[in-house]
């Protein structure tokens, strides 16, 4: 374990994660908020660790800031191990969700707090503040106090701070949990921005899969202590792993079927076609927005009747019960449904597109 | 929904008004009398004679009153310090670390001037303080010192451990993540956030000390009264109303400093 460490660290840049265990409590009571994760998270991307609260995203992202110590396995940050590093000897900045900026210094000092730390000189100091504030378009802002200013200014002070001392890795923690959804979207667009032109490794933490799937270059899906899947954004949506990845990136459609040489055959006899499945029960997953209208000779059409429609601006989902028992949602377009007068306890046929059935692996 | 009930008030309880005024009258109206009286040009207690500083100018060249008062000032500062330097020592080591077994006792091991009658501390302090007396040689002031140290340390305490357990640590993560070294964090971050509270205890404790009879008239030598102390022995020969006029200045300096602790607790708000 060790030689392969040591062998793997020499060409790395960027964090390397290697079976890291973090177990809460002693003895039988202990809970494992990490079980072996490993991963590899490349020098200047923008990386998301996507899951469900409890599922051990904070905890990853604590132990590579050195809040807390693995129980075993190593981090390398370019190859060198720094697990055993406290956090203040760490090149690695954190944005917390909390924001966490000091109440009792200005919006410079909290700034400049970091490098001041390090022994930088004053006018050193300075001169990076004043770009920072210009980097967030705060300028006037400088001698506020903290309390005077929004939420969304305080955040773009706790990333400034957070970057002031350029780490080789910013953490950010649900940073935008508290912000409302329009001022959000603004700052997912700024943080975006920001990565791109200091060119510093984010890891980005976040239960929402929709601000992972825009903000991502790629995404770490996590789940129970584990990493499920690793992928870009449109890997983790479109080929799935697994039913929980399928489930938690996106709204999905499970059907489960018999696999087959031609494809994937339902209850109702309708066969979903779909290579490379395994004779024997298989369960696929379909996206709702893959779901379409047609006739029912068409190949993989299934025959369902309306149970209820909601209407969602563009798209209205239809929510189907398939004969043969089951039930399926479909997000068509308003502009579809609405031309045919689609309503409760019509007949219909629906067939995915092509491709878009995806085999799960359990 | 109409029409709102009137909520439960307890000044509608018959006999409220009567009861506040009492209570009110009893606190403050001896209070009242001592500091009108100290202003009375008659040589009586009991008798009004007009206006008049006399009293405070015969205090003022009193030199023993000096002596009492330069006494109290050098006692309350000094164990001001000292407990308030303690007690932010205490209170970090009982907040700013996981809790562990025996967290409880250790609070109440702390506060235990508060609990333990003060006349038993004063005898307890009076055979060590003899025994020292023999032992070393040294009689001044460094008894009196010692011992309020120690009695104003849960006073001090208290505010400080307050304030702590109310800031969140999180500050102080962030200033260890932005390079600070433990000694930085606590430099830059914990200590002066922590500061209304440490200038609170050490008011408290300031005033504590400045106020103290029993322990210092048990242990104190010859020529070491402080102001209550010295107040006592004068209303064993015959009181004059230069007493009144000393009350009315302790007094004065105790409601200016615990005016000065409201301001710097509610500013934590």
């Amino acid at each position: 374990m060790s030689t392969l460490t040591s062998e793997r660290a020499a060409d790395t840049h960027g964090i390397a994660v290697q079976q890291v265990v973090k177990a809460f409590g002693a003895g039988s009571a202990a809970i494992r908020a990490l079980d072996g994760v490993s991963v590899d998270i490349r020098q200047g991307e923008f990386f998301t660790l996507l899951g469900p609260s409890g599922c051990g995203k904070t905890t990853l992202l604590r132990l590579i800031a050195g809040f807390e110590m693995p129980t075993s396995g190593a981090i390398l940050l370019d190859g060198a191990d720094i697990s055993a590093l406290p956090p203040n000897r760490r090149p690695v900045n954190t944005v917390f969700q909390s924001y966490a900026l000091f109440p009792h210094l200005s919006v410079a000092e909290n700034i400049g707090f970091g490098l001041k730390m390090m022994g930088r000189s004053r006018t050193e100091v300075a001169d990076r503040v004043a770009r920072m504030l210009a980097l967030i378009q705060l300028e006037p802002m400088a001698s506020r106090r903290i309390t005077q200013l929004s939420g969304g200014q305080q955040q773009r002070v706790a990333l400034a701070r957070a970057l002031a001392p350029q780490p080789k890795v910013l953490l950010l923690d649900e940073p935008l949990s508290a912000l409302d959804a329009k001022l959000r979207k603004e700052m997912q667009a700024e943080l975006k921005r920001l990565q791109q032109e200091t060119g510093i490794t984010f890891v980005f933490v976040t239960h929402d899969q929709e601000e992972a799937l825009t903000m991502s270059d790629r995404i770490a899906v996590m789940s129970a202590g584990h990493i499920q899947q690793v992928g870009t954004p449109r890997e983790v949506y479109t080929r799935p792993v697994n039913r929980f990845v399928a489930s938690f990136v996106g709204e999905t459609n499970f059907i489960s079927g018999e696999g087959g040489a031609d494809g994937v055959r339902l209850g109702n006899g309708a066969v979903l076609p779909v290579s490379g499945a395994p004779n024997g029960p298989v369960t696929v997953a379909i996206r709702p927005e893959h779901l379409m209208l047609c006739a029912s000779a068409d190949q993989g059409a299934m025959a369902a009747v309306v149970e209820r429609t909601v209407y969602s601006g563009t798209d209205t989902h239809c929510h189907l019960k398939l004969a043969g028992g089951g039930t399926l949602t479909a997000r068509l377009p308003t502009l579809v449904s609405g031309e045919i007068g689609l309503s409760v306890g019509d007949k219909v046929h629906v067939r995915p597109t092509p491709g878009a059935v995806q085999l799960l692996a359990d | 929904m109409a029409e709102q009930r009137r909520h439960f008030s307890a000044a509608d309880i018959p006999g409220f008004g009567l009861t506040a005024m009492a209570v009110f009258v009893a606190l403050y109206l001896p209070i009242v009398t001592l500091v009108v009286y100290s202003f009375n040009a008659s040589a009586s207690v009991a008798e009004w004679g007009g206006l008049s500083l006399d009293w405070y100018r015969k205090a003022a060249g009193n030199a023993e009153v000096l002596n009492a008062t330069a006494n109290s000032l050098i006692i309350a500062s000094l164990a001001a310090l000292f407990s308030t330097t303690l007690a932010t020592l205490a209170a970090l080591g009982t907040t700013r670390r996981a809790p562990f077994r025996g967290m409880t006792a250790v609070y109440a091991a702390i506060n235990q001037p508060l609990m333990v009658p003060e006349i038993v501390t004063a005898v307890a302090l009076l055979v060590v303080t003899a025994a020292l007396k023999q032992a070393t040689g040294y009689t001044g002031l460094g008894y009196l010192v010692m011992a309020h140290t120690a009695f104003c340390i849960p006073f001090a305490y208290l505010p400080i451990r307050a304030r702590l357990e109310g800031m969140d640590l999180s500050f102080e993560t962030a200033a260890a993540d932005l390079y600070a070294s433990d000694w930085q964090v606590f430099r830059h971050v914990t200590l002066p956030l922590l500061l209304p509270g440490i200038l609170a205890g050490a008011m408290l404790a300031f005033v504590t000390s400045l106020d103290d009879v029993v322990i210092t008239e048990f242990i104190k030598s010859p020529g070491q009264d402080t102001l209550p102390t010295y107040m006592l022995g004068q209303l064993r020969r015959a009181m004059t109303p230069d007493v009144n006029a000393i009350s009315s200045m302790l007094m004065g300096v105790t409601i200016l400093m615990l005016f000065a602790f409201f301001l710097l607790t509610r500013k934590k708000a």
